[in-house]
């Protein structure tokens, strides 16, 4: 069964709590212009989804007109900030108490909506149409509670990465999160409310309720209040988690002296659930009776889940449910049961945002005609709780907020998102190199790193909009904000799913976004790029005058050179700060002597001597030196070679990257100067795509549809990934199906010493796949 | 390396050639024993085909333990008989049995109603007593081994069951008694296959339920397992394990549950404060279940048609517990019943998957859960029936929870029955 009761006294004891505030900077946001409402109401938490139009600011790049008489500025191009209108779907959990309350300031604050009906499921539904109806003035139309779970399900193991995790408790990290694979399907939901439905879903909209048993979270909680005298389903985990089950439960030692060594059953094993109390004449502890139970409901549900995923030949096994819903203390016996059976062959995964799968779910089926599914989202670190930590132990603060409101808040992306088609093995691909959730020093540096880095990014969002007075104090909200989510993320690094330089960088991106400072580098982007396009023409006459050997390893260190350029890297950020003259060939002087840290240039340059390369997908990073004087040369060279380029760029600002807007610019302008790059681009030899991407970091899984397109079209031969954030960050042991070029300059000391490296230490990877090494060999 | 078999032989041989004893079957008394983790359950053969010798034999046998009980006063006031030792030794595990224990309770029962009479075994005619009694009282057992001197008897004591390892050494130390151990599983098909093949005093062993979704026209069919292989055999004792059976010496364990007997008993102990078995199942007899459980309907209103699923089918049982209100009104009985009822039906639901997954269709529910426990072979008979849509079928056999000790017995024999 799914979670459709505990609509009882329980709920109904609970006193409406009408002396709540809101705040409404953080909950409820958008209410505004706020559309297609769900709700699904469960015995103790109330879901709340709806759909809303977020406004913000957005910088746009656009050419100069030349020809005309106002083009008095030496800039290249103009920068502009433009509101842009994206979708944005709001989901926010907080105990039944306070759904009249809520109600009220929905209605308050609703404004501009044409919504008239409000999409609801779970038990509680029933119960609270009325009230629903009557404050809201919206009629509520009840969906399937199963159909919703799964359709909730299956959004949010396609549209969030790090969705899905495995636990393991005792280990240095008890979450591991699982890589999205490109398919979802088939995979076995085992709902566990009240009772437990077993869901075996094969598509989109097709899925069957094979099983199920009646004993479930109820009689976890129903017999544990007998046995113990507790009220309450979290104070029963509570004495669960302090209890020993080996004086309630008959072992296998207790009957056998030992082991049962010919059928492999351990000592410990349990053989009768509550056997000792059947026969021994003492009291037992309300502790190791909950203990007792809670380990004969868990394992009973394992081992029906493993007979099902064995009839039905399934191996994607996802719990949930309120009996499941976070609680370490379950997770743990769930897991444990599930080993047990399948002897390790069928994992337990659990869902980060399970509990809001029921109202996803309802709101998708009520806004089939916006194509939600037509799209692709993401989580918005800045506007999501993340992943709560149950114990109380770990975060008194933490748990004290879960206890009322918890939100997520997911985009609508610009662009669908697909795997590069390049990926050697899509479902094994993981972008990042260091899981810092694992690693606890990389952790506590990054961490470290990022929060000592805040000052400087908060001084260059308020530099960023000198004309508006209130960005200080945006830049302000936008540092409490971030601050707090490092914080969160130091208790709790589980919170977002895998925590990793990416998704460090991407909050930050997304915080802020969040107030409104869409491209805080974009005015130094501008002046580096026009900065650097006087030299382009000097750097490529320098290059053509050297010999072809020569001219292949200055081209390289050309690329390398440029990519010291970076306001990424604190290190560097620093010098730039201070030192603006710091220019391309001081950096040259900086860079590492061969052979670098990570060295493969001799192979590089053996490989030049073959054919040409049919065509170069190069993934660029850095605006100014970094792209100009660096990569376009380089291209060039590549287009005079004979092979096509595609250079994708990023689709939204991060940091001083350039962006595909700007891009366009810029080589339309290296155009005019450059007739090899000009003559390109009328052939179609040298096109401009945009990745999807708006993070400083690449994930090859989640790329623009149309690049896609492109890639499989254009037959791409050669990947050049270039930078910290693409290269080694993320992507450093990608495995392609091509041949590919990893390339970059180690700007952190600590990331170099940790590389065995030192500062501009090089990292130069050429890589061949393995098949094609083969297949070379056999070639005579 | 020696396989069991060949253990068992070469020990069995041991013995043998110590011990004087007619020709071709082991020397008496003969007894299987199958040491459970909640009851004891023991077989003894008695013999009414005595001949002279045997008694002259037993005669001097006597003799060896009068002389030993003479010569320790503490047990010189027991009276002995000058009749065949063999009856002593029922009279002695009667005795044992039904000795006063607490509040008018007995240590244990001899089941009379199950005694195969005339039963011939290894050439020997005689009759096959059942007694069972809890593992609790196995040191007084044990005791009891001692103060009759069943050492000098020179017998086997053939036992399986996880006390067979547990008691090894008490067994040794207090009563000078070697046990034969012997795997559980492998006793209990062998019990099994025998008494089905013996019949129950010339009717079928074995029975099940015709109509059983419906309670109007369920009834109990008697039925031999002729032709018994593939068969799923599902043993209930205070856990449960679930063989596949492909013939008497093919099976494999397919899993097992700790949700058995000795899970009803002790929530219903600690639930309603009943003390037995038979106090637990005669609450649940009177008991409603439908009071504690949460019914399909209880949420829905009726069918949950989307999935199929009857209104009257559990949702979740002692669902309505989470309510304060309902848990302090709620009976005894009604509890009993609950907990029956969710025991039963998880094993079916097991049981049932099992099949599916082993690809067996007959399934056999034995041990000491169904003793005297109609709601359960009922339950277990409908499940097996409604969610294979009569694909399955439960069989139950009469001795229920003995088979494992009529295979230790069979041990006994194995050399003998052997060419």
């Amino acid at each position: 069964m799914a979670e459709f009761v505990r609509v009882d006294s329980s709920t109904n004891s609970h006193t409406m709590d009408k002396s709540i505030i809101l705040p409404p900077d953080e909950i409820f946001r958008n209410l505004e212009n706020a559309k297609r409402f769900a709700i699904d109401i469960g015995g103790s938490l109330t879901k709340l989804a709806y759909y809303s139009t977020v406004q913000h600011k957005v910088a746009k790049v656009r050419s100069f007109d030349h020809t005309s008489k106002e083009a008095t500025n030496d800039n290249l191009y103009e920068i502009s900030v433009q509101e842009e209108v994206t979708a944005r779907l709001h989901f926010i959990k907080f105990e039944n108490a306070y759904i009249e309350t809520c109600l009220d300031f929905i209605k308050d604050h609703l404004v501009n909506t044409d919504t008239k009906v409000i999409k609801a499921t779970g038990g509680g539904a029933h119960k609270f149409k009325e009230l629903i109806e009557r404050k809201l003035g919206l009629k509520v139309d009840k969906e399937d509670e199963m159909t919703c779970l799964i359709k909730g399900c299956n959004f949010v193991l396609r549209n969030i990465p790090h969705e899905a995790f495995v636990f393991a408790k005792h280990t240095e990290s008890e979450y591991r999160f699982q890589t999205t694979q490109p398919d979802i399907f088939p995979y076995l939901l085992v709902n566990i409310g009240s009772g437990v439905s077993i869901v075996k879903v094969e598509s989109e909209d097709t899925f069957e309720r094979i099983g199920g048993s009646s004993i479930g979270g109820g009689t976890f909680w129903g017999l544990g209040a007998l046995l113990t005298k507790t009220k309450g389903f979290d104070e029963l985990l509570q004495l669960a988690s302090k209890g020993q089950h080996t004086s309630v439960d008959m072992l296998v030692k207790d009957i056998y002296g030992g082991s049962y060594g010919s059928l492999g059953l351990t000592g410990d094993l349990i053989a009768s659930s509550f056997g000792k109390s059947a026969t021994a004449d003492k009291e037992f502890s309300k502790e190791d009776m909950a203990k007792s139970l809670l380990h004969m409901i868990s394992n009973d549900i394992g081992q029906l889940a493993c007979l099902y995923a064995k009839m039905h030949n399934l191996s994607r096994v996802y719990f949930g449910g309120f009996f499941i819903r976070g609680h370490p203390v379950t997770m743990h016996t769930i897991t444990y049961s599930i080993n047990f059976f399948t002897k390790g062959e069928v994992q337990a995964l659990f869902l980060r945002h399970e509990g809001y799968l029921g109202a996803i779910g309802a709101f998708l089926k009520g806004a089939e005609e916006d194509n939600p599914n037509q799209y692709s989202w993401g989580e918005n670190y800045a506007g999501s709780s993340g992943l709560m930590s149950v114990s109380p132990d770990m975060n008194p603060m933490q748990r004290a907020r879960s206890g009322t409101f918890d939100m997520l808040e997911m985009d609508r992306l610009e662009r669908k998102l697909v795997n590069l088609p390049l990926l050697q093995d899509a479902s094994s691909y993981i972008p990042d190199t260091v899981d810092l959730i694992e690693d606890a020093p990389a952790r506590e540096y990054w961490l470290f790193c990022f929060e000592e880095a805040l000052d400087g990014v908060v001084k260059r969002a308020v530099a960023s909009q000198p004309d508006m007075p209130e960005a200080a104090e945006r830049a302000e909200k936008f540092r409490q904000k971030y601050r707090h989510k490092l914080q969160t993320l130091r208790h709790q690094p589980f919170a977002y799913g895998s925590l990793t330089v990416r998704s460090l960088l991407d909050t930050r991106e997304h915080c802020l976004n969040e107030f409104n400072f869409p491209d805080p580098y974009s005015k130094i982007k501008q002046q580096e790029n026009d900065m650097a396009l006087k030299y382009y023409q000097k750097a490529v006459k320098a290059l053509d005058g050297l010999s072809w050997e020569q001219r292949q390893f200055a081209l390289v260190r050309g690329v390398l050179a440029g990519n010291v350029f970076d306001w990424g890297a604190k290190a560097v950020s620093d010098v730039l700060e201070s030192d603006p003259e710091f220019g391309f060939e001081q950096a040259k002087r900086q860079l590492e002597e061969r052979p670098w840290l990570v060295d493969s240039y001799d192979q590089w340059f053996e490989r030049l001597k073959g054919p040409p390369h049919k065509c170069a997908l190069f993934f660029v990073d850095n605006s100014g030196v970094d792209i100009i004087l660096g990569v376009m040369p380089f291209v060039r060279e590549l287009l005079s070679r004979g092979t096509e380029v595609v250079l994708a760029s990023n689709s939204g600002p991060a940091l001083n990257d350039v962006t595909n807007g700007e891009l366009q610019i810029l080589t339309e302008s290296i155009a005019a100067m450059d007739p090899v790059i000009q003559s390109s681009l009328e052939e179609d030899r040298l096109i401009l795509v945009q990745s999807g991407s708006s993070s400083p970091c690449l994930d090859l899984s989640r790329l623009d549809k149309v690049l896609a397109t492109v890639v499989r079209e254009r037959n791409i031969d050669l990947v050049i990934i270039e930078g910290m954030g693409r290269a080694i960050h993320t992507n450093y042991y990608a495995m392609l199906s091509c041949e590919s070029l990893k390339t970059a300059v180690i700007k952190n000391s600590w990331l170099a010493d940790r590389l065995g490296g030192k500062l501009f230490s090089v990292v130069f990877k050429y890589e061949v796949p393995i098949a094609d090494h083969l297949s070379a060999a056999l070639t005579p | 390396m020696l396989s069991g078999f060949d253990l068992h032989h070469v020990l069995l041989f041991e013995v043998k050639s110590n011990i004087m004893l007619s020709f071709c079957s082991p020397a008496f008394p003969w007894f299987g024993m199958d040491i459970g983790g909640t009851l004891v359950k023991l077989v003894y053969f008695e013999p009414v085909d005595i001949t002279a010798e045997e008694e002259q034999e037993e005669v001097e046998n006597l003799k060896s333990i009068r002389r030993y009980l003479t010569s320790n006063v503490a047990y010189g006031k027991h009276t002995h008989t000058h009749t065949c030792c063999y009856t002593h030794i029922l009279a002695s595990l009667d005795s044992f049995v039904y000795l006063k224990k607490g509040k008018g309770g007995k240590t244990g029962v001899r089941d009379v109603h199950l005694e195969l009479r005339n039963l011939t075994m290894c050439g020997r005619t005689g009759n096959l007593h059942f007694i069972r009694f809890p593992t609790q009282a196995m040191p007084r057992f044990i005791q009891m081994g001692r103060d009759k001197n069943f050492s000098s008897l020179h017998t086997t004591l053939c036992a399986t069951g996880g006390g067979a390892y547990k008691f090894e050494n008490e067994f040794r130390s207090m009563a000078d008694l070697e046990l034969l151990k012997l795997d559980e599983l492998d006793c209990l098909i062998r019990g099994l296959l025998y008494v089905d093949r013996v019949s129950f005093n010339g009717h079928p062993e074995g029975y099940y339920f015709e109509n059983p979704s419906d309670t109007q026209s369920c009834v109990k069919k008697t039925c031999t397992l002729d032709n018994p292989f593939p068969m799923l055999l599902v043993n209930i004792g205070s856990g449960v394990s679930i063989l596949a059976v492909y013939s008497e010496n093919d099976y494999k364990r397919v899993t097992g549950t700790s949700l058995g007997g000795g899970t009803f008993l002790g929530l219903c102990c600690l639930l309603t404060g009943c003390e037995t078995f038979e106090e637990a199942l005669e609450m649940a007899s009177k008991g409603d279940s439908t009071n504690v459980d949460k019914l399909v309907k209880d949420i829905y209103g009726g069918d949950y048609e989307r999935f199929g699923l009857q209104g009257s089918a559990v949702a979740s049982s002692f669902g309505h517990m989470m309510s304060k209100e309902k848990r302090d009104s709620i009976s005894k009985e009604d509890l009993a019943k609950a907990t029956l009822v969710t025991i039963t039906n998880n094993i079916g639901s097991i049981a049932r998957m099992c099949a599916v997954n082993e690809k067996i269709e007959r399934v056999v529910f034995v041990g000491n859960f169904l003793r005297i426990n109609t709601v359960s072979t009922k339950l277990l008979a409908y499940a097996m029936d409604f969610w294979s849509k009569g694909q399955l079928r439960a069989l139950f056999l009469e001795h229920e929870g003995y088979f494992g000790a009529v295979g230790a017995l069979l041990e006994l024999h194995k050399t003998t029955e052997d060419p």
